[in-house]
């Protein structure tokens, strides 16, 4: 990857000839592994036993799965979607929090995989596979909520442009509509990027099979791949196109989904800030949830020399970043709702936020929100925080929850006080919204556990493919080097002579 | 089926290195072979030029992929809501002028089916899925998506010949050199 550190001066300077200063790349995988280990160590996790501590998280996110999500919507189906707490004012609830809050964890993957792909940002090669998997798992969840709030689950095919006995069609003027096709062609996208980067590492497990069925299954999924150039020159093509085909297709769908809020007319949602506020606010989330998931499986796989401490570091920035922009965009609503002059929309800011206004029942909620994250990612600018793992993980988890409460703000402050004082209410999640709530973190987990267990957690081709040694021309470059005199650095200013890749 | 009748698929020849495997198969190139591949575990930069070969065609199929999704997305659209099912609501009248509205889901069904058409294209180009191969009857061919780099040389390659195809790849630097045969 491009570095940005600056040249610095040669620390020697009693050479005769001209030493040309060489800042070498850093490399992204520890210890010289070669391509044997990378191999073993990512394969071997598909073809070992698992760890006790993956059974311990397996079995009881299963459970909870089946038992929030089964039992939950069982029950809901059965009795009526009465069962949660959603009443006539608070016609969203926690079921569209819970949507947009998924849907916006599977942003950092779309973006590792295909924003990071086209900026050539070679680290992503070590979390892409991972991230975008929890994509997929937080897609599927994310799908569990609007498909039941629908009201009547059984018709929800009526979403689908098909043609039926009234001769009723979809309005498509609507954003929740094109939220629908956002959606399912995000999961669709998503699912196909994330195949094809697979065919290749399932061949390498394919050919290091022992028995039979595993042989088979490999075989079936990896579709005879061979690795042969006139293979793989399709394959980067198709690859750099799916980038460049889900780049717009990931900031499309958090702004459509800003769009369910903002083209209405209730004060507090109708700002044209909110699709770029959405859309930084998904990455956010969605880089935290990948750190919450990457630090503790490096650790239980021995993925440290792949998983370096650089990408933790990235990633950290990142969130920091990201977390400003969130921050921006909170405290610009918050101002030009007071400097719009629209006392119906600072009315509503007021009522969130409990500024000269006694009537705030969820100031607490947005403060919370502010302090996870607003705050929480400031400790990011810290160098000893982005290399102690605690603190990322620590950080990472608050922004977890800071991120659930701020679609909480939007969709439950909002409609708590909206325009007639008449319709005013507290909203309290029933029982059935926290079993399903908790139960799709269950079956997020246990889906992620299974992609542990059964694909490649990291893109074996393309680390390889980003080793010092996979470049053809290494040699003659480092020959280059020599004729002109050259000295190599490292970013940090120290020589370091030749390198061997 | 064994028949015991075997057909010889061509030859296979290990490289140490990818670089070794780049300068070979530029070599290769150069004696002008046609029917052989280069096998890595991974792509080498550079190698499509090194093997002679161009472009991939698939932005060519993608296209047009991108193009029926567009126009699937502008019929379904003003089909649905201007000729079958015309209604006003949020004040937007069931005519063209409508357009605006209509662009997220014309967005959409484009990526969806350029997406599919890079996939399905993908798959046709490359001739997969295919799970049956001559070069899974090599037993070293295992290492080719490990860290394995292999050159074959098919036999219907018009220039092979049973000695100085083996003879070449050896003077190229290739070790392991095996003559594959398919099971027929």
């Amino acid at each position: 990857m491009a570095s940005e550190a600056t040249t610095t001066q040669p620390a020697a300077a009693d050479v005769k000839r001209p030493k040309l200063e060489v800042l070498e790349r850093e490399e992204l995988i520890l210890n010289n592994r070669s391509l044997a280990w990378i191999t073993d160590r990512i394969c071997g996790i598909v073809e070992n036993r698992m760890p006790l501590l993956w059974w311990l998280i397996f079995i009881p996110s299963a459970l909870v799965a089946m038992i929030g999500v089964g039992g939950g919507l069982t029950y809901l189906v059965s009795t009526g979607v009465g069962v949660w707490g959603n009443n006539n004012s608070l016609m969203w609830g926690w079921p569209i929090v819970n949507f947009v809050f998924w849907i916006g964890i599977g942003h950092a993957g779309t973006l590792i995989s295909a924003i990071l792909f086209l900026t050539r940002q070679n680290w992503r090669t070590s979390i892409n596979r991972a991230a975008e998997a929890m994509t997929i798992f937080a897609v599927c969840c994310a799908g569990i909520f609007p498909a039941f709030h629908v009201g009547r689950v059984w018709m929800a095919w009526f979403l689908a442009p098909i043609p039926n006995a009234n001769a009723i069609w979809q309005n498509f003027k609507s954003p929740l509509l094109w939220d629908v096709f956002a959606v399912s062609t995000y999961f669709t996208v998503s699912l196909i990027f994330w195949y094809i980067g697979m065919v290749p590492d399932l061949a390498s497990i394919r050919d290091r099979a022992k028995n039979k069925i595993r042989k088979f299954a490999y075989g079936v999924l990896s579709l005879g791949w061979r690795g042969g150039n006139r293979q793989w020159r399709h394959y980067e093509m198709a690859y750099l196109l799916l980038a460049a085909l889900s780049t717009p297709l990931v900031l499309s769908v958090h702004t459509i989904v800003s769009f369910d809020f903002a083209t209405s007319v209730v004060p507090g949602w109708h700002t044209t800030i909110f699709p770029p506020y959405f859309v930084a606010g998904a990455i956010f989330g969605g880089f935290a949830m990948v750190l919450t998931l990457m630090i503790p499986v490096r650790k239980l796989f021995g993925l440290e020399d792949l998983i370096t401490m650089k990408h933790i570091d990235n990633m950290a920035k990142i969130i920091a970043f990201t977390g400003c922009l969130v921050g921006y965009a909170y405290l610009m609503e918050l101002f030009i709702a007071w400097y719009g002059q629209n006392k119906f929309e600072w009315a509503a800011f007021a009522k969130r936020t409990g500024l000269g206004e006694d009537d705030a029942p969820y100031a607490w909620a947005y403060y919370c929100m502010m302090t996870c994250n607003v705050l929480a990612p400031q400790f990011f600018w810290v160098k000893w925080c982005r290399q102690n793992l605690w603190v990322v993980m620590g950080v990472a988890m608050l922004v977890n929850i800071g991120m659930w409460f701020e679609r909480f703000v939007i969709i439950v402050t909002t409609l708590a006080r909206m325009w007639l004082p008449g319709d005013w209410q507290y909203y309290h999640p029933s029982p059935v919204d926290i079993m399903t709530f908790v139960g799709t973190i269950g079956m997020f987990l246990a889906l992620f556990m299974l992609f542990l267990r059964f694909l490649p957690c990291i893109n074996i081709a393309e680390v390889k493919w980003t080793l010092l040694s996979s470049n053809v021309h290494r040699d003659e470059l480092e020959h280059a080097k020599e004729e002109a005199g050259a000295q190599s650095f490292e970013a940090g200013g120290q020589a370091i002579g030749k390198k061997q890749g | 089926m064994n028949t015991g009748i075997k057909k010889v698929y061509g030859y296979l020849a290990r490289f140490e290195t990818a670089t070794a495997l780049y300068k070979a198969a530029a070599k290769v190139r150069d004696k002008g072979f046609k029917k052989w591949d280069s096998y890595s575990s991974f792509p080498i930069h550079g190698m499509d030029d090194a093997m002679g070969l161009g472009r991939s065609k698939l932005p060519f199929f993608v296209f047009f992929g991108g193009a029926a999704g567009l126009f699937t997305a502008i019929a379904l659209q003003f089909g649905t809501q201007v000729y079958l099912y015309p209604t006003v609501v949020q004040a937007k009248p069931a005519n063209l002028f409508t357009i605006p509205a209509y662009f997220p889901v014309m967005f959409e069904l484009t990526v969806l089916l350029s997406a599919f058409t890079t996939l399905f294209g993908m798959l046709a180009l490359s001739q997969l899925p295919r799970f049956n191969h001559p070069l899974f009857e090599s037993k070293q061919f295992a290492r080719a998506t490990d860290d394995g780099f292999f050159i074959a040389i098919e036999a219907r390659d018009p220039r092979f010949n049973r000695e100085q195809t083996k003879e070449f790849l050896e003077e190229i630097g290739g070790t392991d050199v095996e003559l594959v045969e398919e099971q027929l």
